[in-house]
């Protein structure tokens, strides 16, 4: 069970039923457990808010005397620097609170695919951890040790320097047709623009869900029947084939566009950036590691008598991990991998580093032409402020969704 | 699928459990040496002997829980070997039990019962869910259907233990000290579901060291020593007249105490 979180209405009700209960015991209510509680949270309240008062006012005035501006005035102003890569559109003459966007964007678009990839490597080596192949599990493991013992920075600059030794494109290498890798990132082709993508974009989502209620049917269906549905195929081709009747439909447009050298780089098709792939690749392959081990860990605190008495009922090994150990093994994996995913976002400011355009890159540049660090490191500190807890909510329902009742 | 597909062997009427110089080393440990038993249906076998001894791991072999080195084993005419399909064919006639419960605390106790019929043997859930009531109710608990196995007794949980294997309606059922956990009020509630499943016509190889349950129950007892089976006779010899040296020494540190 989640232990309870103390809210403060929980904490207010307790204490007037202390109050009710000692007016009625004839105990002073002084003694009482609960409202002690709501006297010392209300203290430490007040203190925090006094002490963050009283800092800000001091600064404040100090920065005034100092005749530095404060205040937030700048964000409306033009920023005058350019960006190296970004999502949304973004030029010099616009301001400084769009280039702050910016880097909010490239934070979290780093910071999601770390996540999904570092996820998928670490369930992936962690199960390879326990495997009874002896190769596949000492592979695992040396992947693991080398990979958590090495700073996270060093990860990072060691990625970033791989790909900036890759060869020039010229000379790229060429793995797909089409796609190059290069030491000015990976470029591969892209579908030139046409009306009916964004139509395709909604089949998809219409497909995904058409899935996912096959899947609950099909569950449904083997209740009752004990007739096991397969679902992976039908539920691939309802995700891949709405998508494709659209473009079908919408006359199926085939226009790539290509990339092609010319002279020194390439045009056409569209690229990873080598501050990007850099970034990612190191951020993920640290952070995988440890998932990797939580995963591990999660698997093996499943006492082995419950192994034995699953696979003694008949069950094969895939639906002893499936029905028996994972559900016991997610309650033990879901807390620390949430902490794996913030560290993971909160690593992505290493971008810094290797001229990855994130917050921290694009909040510093702005610290240094406005001089208002005091503003810069404080917006900054909110965003991720915000990111975090949003991870950590989204993470807190999952896992009440996985922890188990058992008594 | 899983009845059918496996290969049986037509002489298997009579015995339906058969070890032949059955052997089995961990590392340099020989733990099992030249075990020979041969099981007919519906016998009652009871195992007992010294600690360490070797009657778990002889047991375990029966299901594969354990893989023997050296000699065969054949279970009601399926050959235990490498092939994972004879081994869950087997498994799927075996019910164990185990010291430890090893319910899933996870599942309720519904739940529990209705895995394997559900995922092994592809019933329908209503049907194995009606299964499972019934089987709570031969070992006296079906109200503690909904409950989760944290909720309950030792008693209970063992019992619920025994539903399940039930649920699978095995041919054989292994039962390895399964009332060792249990605080002595709640051993004899396990021990009247199993005289009563014996009363059925199960065939059982039970694993204790209540010799009251082996007089009333076994029609074989099985003594193990160091690994070896030193004797194995009908209880009215086995209690009374014990060949062996080993057995009598045992047999008057047991009954003494
Ligand atoms: N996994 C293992 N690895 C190494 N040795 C083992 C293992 N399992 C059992 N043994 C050894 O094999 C021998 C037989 O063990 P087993 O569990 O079969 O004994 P037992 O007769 O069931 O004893 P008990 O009454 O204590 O349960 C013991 O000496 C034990 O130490
Ligand atoms: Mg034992």
């Amino acid at each position: 069970m989640q232990p309870e979180r103390r809210t403060y209405a929980f904490a207010v009700t307790e204490c007037m039923a202390a109050l009710e209960a000692s007016r009625k015991s004839d105990t002073s209510i002084l003694n009482s457990l609960a409202f002690r509680g709501v006297v010392y949270q209300v203290l430490l309240a007040s203190g925090v808010i006094l002490l963050g008062w009283y800092l800000y006012h001091n600064a404040h005035l100090n920065l005034e005397r100092q005749g530095i501006a404060t205040g937030f005035d700048f964000i409306g102003e033009r920023a005058g620097f350019s960006i190296g890569e970004s999502l949304i559109p973004f030029d010099s003459a616009q301001s400084y609170g769009r280039a702050l966007l910016v880097g909010i964007l490239n934070t979290l678009y780093v910071a999601a695919f770390g996540v999904v990839l570092a996820t998928i490597l670490g369930v992936t080596m962690g199960i390879a951890r326990v495997s009874s192949n002896w190769l596949i599990s000492k592979l695992a493991s040396g992947y693991v040790e080398a990979c958590r013992n090495v700073p996270v920075v060093l990860h990072v600059i060691f990625w970033a320097s791989v790909i900036r030794a890759l060869p020039p494109p010229r000379e790229a290498l060429n793995p797909f047709d089409g796609v190059f890798i290069t030491n000015r990132g990976v470029i591969y082709p892209l579908p030139v623009e046409n009306a009916i993508y964004p139509w395709m974009g909604l089949a998809l989502l219409v497909g995904i869900a058409g899935a996912v209620l096959f899947a609950r049917w099909a569950g449904r269906r083997r209740e009752l029947t004990g007739r096991n549905v397969s679902t992976f195929w039908p539920g691939l081709g309802i995700i891949l084939g709405l998508p494709l009747l659209v473009w079908l439909a919408g006359g199926a447009p085939l226009e790539w566009s290509v990339p092609a050298l010319r002279g020194f780089n390439f045009q056409g098709g569209t690229s990873l950036t080598p501050e990007f792939v850099g970034l990612l690749v190191g951020i993920t392959v640290y952070t995988g590691a440890f998932i990797a081990e939580i995963v591990r860990a999660g698997i093996q605190s499943v006492p082995h008598g419950q192994v034995e008495a699953a696979r003694a009922v008949g069950l094969r090994p895939g639906l002893v991990m499936r029905l028996v150990i994972l559900p016991q093994a997610l309650r033990v994996i879901v807390p620390p991998t949430t902490s794996q995913y913030l560290s993971l976002t909160k690593n992505s400011s290493l971008g810094v580093l290797i001229g990855y355009p994130d917050l921290v890159n694009v909040g510093n540049t702005t610290l240094n032409q406005t001089g208002q660090a005091l503003e810069a490191i404080s917006i900054m500190m909110a965003v991720y402020l915000m990111i975090s807890l949003s991870i950590s909510i989204f993470m807190n329902f999952y896992n009440r969704l996985v922890a188990i009742r058992e008594r | 699928m899983t009845r059918q597909s496996a290969a049986r062997k037509p002489e298997t009427t009579e015995a339906v459990i058969r070890l032949s110089d059955v052997n089995k080393w961990y590392g340099e440990f020989q733990a099992l040496k030249d075990i020979n038993l041969t099981i007919k249906r519906g016998e009652r076998v009871v195992v007992c002997g010294p600690s360490g001894s070797g009657k778990s791991t002889m047991i375990r072999c029966i299901n594969r829980l354990e893989e023997h080195q050296r000699g065969t084993i054949v279970v009601d005419g399926i050959e235990l070997t490498d092939n994972l399909k004879n081994i869950e064919a087997i498994r799927s006639e075996v019910g164990m039990v185990f010291q430890s419960f090893n319910l899933f605390p996870h599942l309720r106790v519904i739940d529990n019962l209705t895995l394997a019929p559900m995922w092994v043997r592809k019933m329908p859930k209503k049907e194995a869910e009606t299964l499972a009531m019934e089987y709570l109710e031969r070992v006296r608990i079906p109200e503690q259907a909904y409950k989760f196995p944290g909720q309950l007794s030792g008693g209970q949980q063992q019992r619920v233990a025994i539903a399940r294997a039930l649920c699978m309606q095995p041919k054989i059922m292994l039962f390895d000290e399964p009332t060792s956990a249990l605080d002595p009020e709640m051993i004899k509630e396990v021990l009247d579901v199993m005289i009563e499943l014996a009363e059925s016509g199960m065939t059982m190889i039970v694993v204790t060291h209540e010799m009251g349950f082996a007089k009333t129950v076994a029609d074989t007892m099985v003594f193990m020593d160091a690994g070896e089976i030193v004797e194995v006779a009908p209880p009215s010899i086995f209690f009374e007249a014990p060949k062996s040296d080993r057995t009598k020494l045992f047999l008057s540190q047991i009954l003494t105490h």
